[in-house]
């Protein structure tokens, strides 16, 4: 059986897989051994299939060649019972690999409670990643063990973050944001790409995750955010909230002035005036900040003016940030 | 074109033994008789000529592409260069090849003899189908002449809405493509509704016309939809509308939305009629009735239908909701059922046969192997894990060309060595056929093989400079790309010669049953000297071989 | 399209319309009505799809076309559906002569359709003329002189509405100053984005138009052929093909009225 495997995938055992091997680079993330595991399965079964569509058709030919001019055959033309049973063994395979898709596709998609969350910035043909504390890198690093929520906006066309070791991959859009989370299981460095071709220089559009154990990052983040000149990210939407209007009409103390209140706000479901509802999330924010006119929260006027070209990106992410710490 | 016209006062020479002196080919002369002409066949013959030399333009563009590849820094040409390269391959091989290939070419020449018709329902339109292709390929010649496009073939926005190339010259080729498309299968549609003779039911039809009928079906209900995208994209570009701009408040993901609806049945335009074709192949040269006959039928229209409703698992990763994802990977799957009861299908055609390996018949089992890889490749990408994983990687590259080109280019190549004799009454040389055949069949498994291990090992697809440890991979994958150009020389070679020195062909060398090789080869102006009498396609019974014409004969008193 | 034959007479092979591959009349005119029919839902399809940028676009940003649907003439709008309509009718009735070979009944009720669609092509221009003037326009050329006059608010309009036309720098002084946007909490302001509506407006009605101008050109070409006498009651298929594409633009415009002319 070791040998059988050993052939298929070119290592010794699924655990020694995490090392790499001939279909699968190394492993570096929780996911990462559900998708192996998964990439496996398919594998076999395909292999399963492809070698007896092989096996038969090569039998077949040797068994019944026949020279040019040869009488023709006979045989059954149809078998009912027979093509339904070749129809239906795959439909439950195939339901199989759907399911368990599905499954491990919701653990990548739905990043747990409390991540640790990072800004990432992609743009022609550079990342850019922004720590809580303001601090920019153009490297990811991040701490081994802990789910990471990577919050990802582009400035341009479309990129896509991807990496291999993780095997995560998201789009990064302009005029949304796409979230991805990870957590790393092994420190090291890995390489990120982008995934979406966007111009002349897509193959270089290329950084590192460096994953650091805990003390580790917090010493780095530590070091390299000292004689930071950029303060946090919820600070500096704290100014932006007193310097730029906001505070003439929403409060900060749960009182309603005439927009609601930001006391609470990120993260709740807000009512709105056409009967429905939303949850007050990072793409809700931006909206009402760039196209206010688009979901009004019921019992206020539509009277907000956009700030569509005066706000930047990142300060809008500021003050997604500053709403974040008025939560509770 | 040219080359028809130096070749037909050879075919012409051949001593006219019997009635069939004046064929389609010979009946008139000189270049005005084939620009005008109405005959389905000569038009057929024409988008031969036509997608063979896009073919060898695309062609071109990958063997460039892949000597780029061999180191990972700067070979031959520079990143935008590069970037051009890949973005031509795509859009020369897809809208101008691969598309019209089987269906505007082979179609054509068979469709209406194979329903004993004497063309299609409608001549004028098949020939306007034609300048419409021509219109479009000049189009993209210019964009190509006016510097090129850079967008990758699917012109994503913003990125094809922002860059500085000839964007608008490419769209507006392959929408004028997309309306040839449209009117060859509108014809195909009402040729096959209306001209099939008394005695051909619906479910004594070959098969490949179920699968033309299945093709031409998608091409008039989705390639619409491609139309109205192209322009609007054309329309963004030129004046600036903002549909699919997010700095005016578009959403460009729409546009994959848009784009998808119509590519992702594009597909199975370029497959369906394909399989059609290994349906014929595999029942005349097993020289037995195919097996499961309805099933196959049946699952020609069920590709189609469910066709449709896939289209979202090109953006697994795009940032559409949960939901969608989840439930375009569960009808991603259901699509891969009848394409597996094909397969069983041809499998148990086989079992019992008289099987006789000639050169179609190679090309037909070359086709099952590399549509298996290609086929069962997709089940990874239709599982949402994993394909976030390998989407926009080699993998995905190694598997659409395992089922376009393995499937596809494969069956395409099996049906004109089926047809050559047909199409131009001269036989070729199985030895060099086959040749041809086996160099590239190893040549494309070398070539893309080595693209699914550096794919799953996360080598990103469009990648100009790439990480020294994939080098080895691209290596491997361009020495293979070498050696399939040389299996392609070697079979034109061939071809090319059986035009020239070519024994006569028979009407009927395979032995085949349908109507097509009941007329002479090549077949007269209106295909059938005699009213034909459609009866099983797959009955092989009557027909026996007489060594003195080389083919096949109906016997007395049988079928 | 290859020349039809009606179903009247059963086929003679001396019949000059009668193409040589068909058997009978009978197949040549259905197999024309069929590649008819298929054509026209590769036409329903081409709009389908602005049909869909519609649907995403209203359901994404329903205050977008609230508001901007107001800048449209809805009597202009409401004429041309009539003009339409009355040229479905006079065409339907030129087949109808055709097919019973009335010859001065064709050539009056076809150069009747052309007349109409004349008419609209011509209250189009005067729409368009006017958006382009107020710079109602698609995209970056979006740039509004004033506030929309026509349209179903009429009431608000007739409410106090001071500072009637706020430009785009005005909006900003606006914003930072809590006052004036108290001022003008009353007013109903104008979402941002307007011209998505204007591009889709510009889309839709500008495809329709030059399918208007396509129809035109065939019925042209029937009716130049009608002036000759080429149609009797056995062979009338051009006009047949002719009305059903005529029948599919107008049926677009009726649907497109209602959608970009009366929201509410």
């Amino acid at each position: 059986m070791h040998r059988v495997w050993n052939l298929v995938i070119g290592g010794s055992s699924f655990r020694a897989q995490a090392g790499g091997s001939l279909w699968l680079p190394p492993r570096a993330s929780e996911v990462a051994g559900q998708v192996d595991w998964l990439f496996y399965f398919i594998l076999i079964v395909s292999l399963v299939f492809f070698a007896l569509i092989v096996v038969l058709m090569t039998l077949f030919v040797i068994r019944y060649h026949r020279p040019r001019g040869a009488e023709s055959a006979e045989g059954a033309e149809h078998n009912t019972a027979l093509e339904i049973t070749w129809s239906v063994i795959p439909l439950i395979l195939v339901a199989s690999m759907f399911y368990l898709g599905f499954r491990t596709f919701m653990k990548i998609a739905v990043a747990p409670a409390g991540s640790y969350e990072i800004l990432v910035n992609a743009q022609k043909w550079k990342w850019l990643f922004t720590y809580p504390n303001g601090y920019v890198s153009d490297e990811l690093h991040v701490p081994v063990d802990e789910p990471v929520e990577l919050m990802m906006f582009s400035q341009d066309v479309i990129h896509s973050f991807y990496v291999p070791a993780f095997r995560i991959k998201r789009d990064v859009v302009p005029g949304r944001y796409n979230k991805v989370w990870f957590r790393a299981t092994q420190e090291g460095r890995f390489t990120i790409f982008c995934a979406e071709y966007c111009g002349t220089g897509h193959s270089d559009m290329t950084s590192s995750v460096i994953v650091h154990s805990r003390d580790d990052f917090a010493k780095w983040l530590e070091e390299a955010s000292a004689g930071l000149a950029k303060k946090p990210p919820a600070e500096a939407g704290a100014d932006l909230y007193r310097t730029r209007g906001c505070a003439s009409c929403h409060t900060t103390d749960g009182r309603p002035g005439i927009g609601p209140t930001f006391k609470g706000l990120f993260g709740s479901s807000q009512p709105l005036s056409d009967g429905t509802s939303v949850v007050a999330d990072e793409n809700y924010v931006r909206e009402s900040i760039m196209d206010p006119q688009a979901k009004i929260v019921a019992g206020y006027q539509p009277v907000m003016p956009t700030y569509r070209g005066r706000l930047k990106d990142l300060e809008i992410t500021d003050i997604i940030e500053f709403l974040k710490t008025l939560k509770d | 074109m040219t080359t028809i016209d130096t070749t037909l006062p050879l075919g012409a020479e051949a001593p006219a033994d019997e009635s069939d002196a004046l064929n389609y080919l010979t009946v008139r002369r000189g270049l005005m008789s084939w620009l005008l002409t109405l005959d389905h066949k000569r038009i057929g013959i024409m988008y031969l000529v036509s997608i063979l030399s896009a073919f060898f333009l695309g062609g071109v563009f990958a063997l460039l592409i892949r000597t780029e590849l061999l180191t990972p820094q700067r070979t031959i040409m520079d990143a935008d260069t590069y970037n051009q390269m890949f973005t031509l391959h795509g859009a020369v091989m897809i809208f101008l090849f691969i598309i019209p290939g089987i269906p505007a070419a082979l179609g054509n020449f068979v469709l209406p003899i194979m329903l004993g018709a004497k063309d299609v329902a409608f001549p004028r339109l098949n020939l306007t189908s034609y300048y419409l292709y021509v219109f479009g390929a000049v189009f993209a010649v210019l964009s190509i002449a006016t510097g090129g496009v850079d967008t990758g073939w699917t012109f994503y926005t913003p990125y094809s809405t922002t860059t500085n190339t000839s964007v608008i010259a490419m769209t507006a080729g392959a929408f004028i493509l997309g309306f040839s498309s449209i009117l060859t299968g509108l014809n195909f549609i009402v040729t096959i509704h209306k001209l099939r003779p008394a005695g051909m039911g619906w479910f004594t039809m070959p098969l490949l016309l179920w699968a033309l009928y299945a093709t031409a079906i998608i091409q008039v209900l989705a390639t619409p939809v491609l139309g109205i995208t192209l322009l609007l994209l054309i329309v963004e570009r030129a004046l600036g509308v903002g549909i699919f701009d997010p700095a005016l408040g578009g959403d460009p993901v729409l546009y994959q939305h848009f784009f998808w609806f119509y590519s992702h049945p594009a597909v199975y335009i370029m497959i369906l009629p394909a399989m059609g074709i290994i349906s014929e192949l595999i029942s005349v040269f097993s020289r037995k009735h195919i097996f499961g006959y309805r099933f196959i039928a049946y699952s020609s229209v069920a590709i189609a239908v469910l066709g449709f409703l896939v289209w979202g698992h090109h953006m697994f990763t795009s940032g559409q909701s949960a939901l969608a994802n989840t439930i375009f990977s569960a009808l991603t799957f259901s699509v891969s059922i009848p394409s597996a009861i094909k397969v069983f299908n041809w499998l148990a055609t086989m079992y019992g046969g008289s099987i006789v390996l000639a050169t179609p018949m190679c090309y037909a089992l070359a086709f099952i192997f590399l549509f298996g890889i290609g086929g069962l490749s997709g089940l990874f990408l239709g599982t949402l894990a994993t394909d976030v994983h390998l989407h926009d990687t080699y993998f995905v590259v190694a598997h659409f060309h395992y089922v376009m080109m393995g499937g596809t280019v494969i069956a395409f190549l099996g049906g004109l060595h089926y047809w050559w004799p047909k199409m131009f009454g001269r036989m070729y040389s199985e030895l060099w056929g086959k040749i041809g055949a086996a160099v590239i069949f190893v040549g494309f498994n070398i070539t893309f093989f080595s693209q699914f291990l550096m794919g799953s090992q996360g080598m990103p697809r469009r990648y100009y400079n790439y990480l020294p440890k994939f080098q080895a991979y691209h290596e491997w994958s361009s020495v293979g790309s070498y050696l399939m150009a040389v299996g392609f020389i070697v079979t034109a070679a061939c071809l090319v010669h059986s035009l020239l020195r070519g024994p006569k062909a028979p009407a009927n060398p395979w032995g085949a049953a349908s109507l097509e090789w009941q007329c002479s080869s090549p077949p007269p102006v209106e295909n059938f000297s005699t009213t034909p009498q459609p009866g099983d396609p797959y009955d092989f019974s009557g027909l026996v071989y007489d060594p003195r014409v080389s083919g096949y004969v109906k016997q007395e008193g049988a079928g | 399209m290859s020349a039809g034959k009606s179903s009247g007479t059963e086929g003679s092979h001396g019949d000059p319309h009668l193409a040589h591959h068909f058997d009978t009349p009978t197949q040549q005119f259905e197999s024309g009505r069929l590649g008819m029919w298929i054509f026209l839902a590769t036409e329903i399809l081409l709009f389908g799809g602005l049909f869909c940028a519609y649907a995403v676009y209203r359901s994404n940003h329903p205050d977008i076309f609230i508001y901007a649907h107001r800048y449209l003439d809805v009597p202009l709008g409401a004429l041309n559906t009539a003009i339409l309509i009355c040229s479905s009718l006079t065409m339907a009735w030129a087949v109808r002569c055709a097919q019973l070979g009335k010859q001065r009944g064709l050539v009056i009720l076809l150069a009747l359709t052309l007349v109409c669609a004349f008419g609209f092509l011509g209250v189009k221009a005067i729409e368009y003329q006017h958006k382009w003037k107020h710079g109602l326009l698609w995209g970056e050329r979006f740039a509004p002189a004033g506030e929309p006059e026509h349209g179903e608010s009429q009431k608000e309009n007739a409410a106090p509405a001071p500072n009637a036309s706020p430009s785009h720098s005005a909006a900003e002084a606006v914003a930072d100053k809590a006052a004036s946007l108290l001022a003008t909490a009353t007013k109903r302001k104008r979402p941002s984005n307007v011209h998505i509506f204007f591009g889709i407006y510009f889309l839709m009605t500008g495809l329709h138009a030059l399918h208007v101008i396509a129809g035109m050109t065939v019925i042209g070409w029937v009716l130049a052929r009608s002036l000759r006498g080429h149609f009797t009651g056995g062979y009338f298929t051009p006009v047949d093909l002719v009305g059903l594409y005529w029948h599919l633009v107008d049926l677009i415009w009726i649907y497109l009225f209602p959608l970009l002319y009366l929201i509410h």
